[in-house]
């Protein structure tokens, strides 16, 4: 791992994930003023949006396991860049929502999350992507040291994020389940990869464990 | 691409006036088609010099169909593309734009309809039989999607009352069943998976069906219905949600009693029998107060019964439509 031709794929792996993740935007973007994106171009940037938020968290809870099973301690620091890209398409989606189903109007958002389920369980996802959007700095990470929540505990929600955007990808589904079943059989294998890690901690089957893998 | 609603205002369109090699092509086929089924289907009173005539004449007839019903305002027409392009069909895929690219699947001739049930002149009917006591005409009417969708389409083809008057139902026909094509043998490409079991099936209550409003469509745009619109024959209903008006239509049925359709045997909870398009009762798991028009950027308020209370509305009066949703 610590030969010079690693090091170069390294520094490479982030502007290569900046331009990868970021395309998706520029697509609808372009395609938006293109006319490419369909004859009904806000319905397909609330759904590329959704997709593109769902499968970039479900990429940056992969991190953490990739990183164990490859030993490559250094791919931890994509996390937080991919985390933040999962929120970035969130606020995409949400914000086109807001604006164009909702036409601004506050009254509608709230009945929304009251009355509708998916719309309730979305919201509820955004909530937490935004909490650990703005504990992702460095220095709010170290100063959550001394608080009552831990930055890990408080981090480990992303997985109740990915449990409710698929109920709530589920819950828009009219006929075709196959795409958000597969992220639900996805979200499941990286669950039971970090129950079974946490599980083998407890009984020090495991010795080199380290914090920096939480 | 936001300034694509028409401003220039149909009907100005010179093209289909002029025939195409496609359209010749298919001319041909079916007026040779026609004839077999001329020879085949000996229930009506069936000549092949009469059909042949009138095949060759149906796309001119759909052509200098006269507008019986206009524009209204604060709607504006979607275009051919957007019409053509986005709809559901699920018979040809799930996607919005499954319909348009798996249109060839869908062979429309030779086309027969059967007319089966409660009344005098039941028989199969080739299409072009069915077609021909009509005069044909353009409609221009809004269609809202259950999905929150919606469009300003020109239909072209006659009043159902006219067809359920030709065959004659008896006293007991209370309810009008339909049926989209489905062959086991060789399913649309969207009938491979049981998305809902087909074929799919619609149906209307009897003074639904004899209300004016109530279309069967053979064109749209001043052309022959393209496939993934529901060729050859399709019925319109604008006070209901798009779903209601089924597409493709080999089998029409009057009967005594309701006959289960599609979407309410697919989820009973969240699609009824009348789907009527109403603003105050919400699907239970989105809004339907607001639609967005196909071409716009934001929502417009839905509109009760899709803007067509006054011709329909009496049809529910003392209905719960909360409960007959
Ligand atoms: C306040 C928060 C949210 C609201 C109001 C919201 C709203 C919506 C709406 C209106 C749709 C389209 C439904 C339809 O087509 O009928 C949708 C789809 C979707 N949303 Fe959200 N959403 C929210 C948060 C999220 C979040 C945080 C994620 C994931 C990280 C997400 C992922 C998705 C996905 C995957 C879809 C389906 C896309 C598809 O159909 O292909 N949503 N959401």
């Amino acid at each position: 791992m610590k030969s010079p031709g690693n090091q170069k794929i390294r520094q490479l792996i982030k502007p290569a994930l900046h331009i990868s993740l970021f395309f998706p935007a520029v697509y609808l973007v372009y395609g938006f003023f293109a006319g490419t994106i369909g004859i009904n171009p806000i319905e397909t940037i609330t759904h590329v949006t959704g997709q593109w938020g769902l499968r970039i968290l479900l990429l940056s809870l992969a991190i953490t396991p990739l990183a164990r099973i490859t030993r490559s301690g250094w791919l931890i620091q994509l996390r937080r860049l991919v985390g933040l890209y999962c929120f970035f398409y969130a606020v995409l989606h949400f914000s086109i929502y807001l604006v164009f189903d909702l036409s601004l109007d506050f009254g509608f958002l709230v009945e929304d999350i009251l009355e509708r389920p998916y719309i309730t369980v979305g919201f509820l996802t955004f909530v937490i992507l935004t909490l650990l959007a703005i504990t992702s700095p460095i220095r709010i990470r170290q100063r959550m040291a001394h608080t009552m929540i831990t930055w890990n505990r408080l981090h480990q929600m992303v997985y109740a994020a990915g449990i409710l955007s698929i109920v709530h990808f589920l819950w828009i589904t009219r006929v075709d389940d196959t795409e958000p079943l597969i992220y639900a059989l996805i979200l499941a294998l990286l669950l039971g990869y970090r129950i079974r890690t946490a599980y083998q901690k407890i009984h020090r089957r495991q010795p080199n464990s380290t914090a920096l893998y939480q | 691409m936001f300034n694509n609603i028409r401003k220039n205002r149909y009907p100005n369109i010179g093209e289909n006036q002029v025939t195409d090699q496609a359209l010749y092509e298919k001319r041909r086929h079916f007026i040779k088609t026609g004839l077999q089924a001329g020879l085949g289907i000996s229930l009506s009173s069936y000549l092949p010099i009469l059909a042949m005539a009138s095949a060759q004449g149906l796309s001119e007839r759909i052509g200098s169909a006269k507008n019986t019903r206009h524009l209204e305002p604060n709607d504006e027409l979607n275009t051919e593309e957007q019409i053509t392009h986005y709809n559901n069909f699920y018979e040809l895929g799930t996607g919005k734009e499954d319909p348009y690219r798996n249109a060839d699947a869908l062979i429309t001739d030779p086309w027969s309809v059967s007319i089966e049930g409660e009344c005098e002149n039941p028989g199969e009917y080739a299409i072009e039989d069915i077609l021909k006591p009509h005069d044909l005409e353009e409609r221009i009417y809004r269609l809202r999607c259950v999905e929150a969708w919606s469009m300003v389409v020109p239909w072209i083809g006659f009043p159902l009352t006219e067809l359920v008057k030709h065959f004659k139902p008896t006293s007991k026909a209370k309810y009008i069943a339909f049926e989209t094509i489905y062959d086991k043998e060789s399913p649309l490409p969207g009938q491979n998976r049981r998305s809902i079991e087909w074929p799919y099936r619609e149906g209307l209550r009897m003074d639904e069906a004899l209300n004016p409003l109530s279309f069967m469509a053979v064109g749209l745009y001043g052309k022959v219905m393209p496939n993934q619109n529901g060729a050859p024959l399709r019925l319109v209903v604008p006070w209901k949600y798009g779903f209601k008006s089924i597409k493709s239509i080999v089998k029409i049925r009057f009967q005594e009693d309701q006959p289960p359709t599609s979407w309410n045997m697919t989820n009973a909870r969240e699609y009824g029998f009348y789907s009527n398009v109403n603003p105050e009762v919400s699907h239970p798991r989105w809004s339907q107060a607001k639609e967005r028009r196909v071409g716009e950027l934001f929502k417009r308020d839905t509109l009760m019964f899709n803007g067509y209370a006054d011709e329909v509305a009496s049809m529910y009066s003392g209905m719960d439509l909360g409960q007959n949703y």
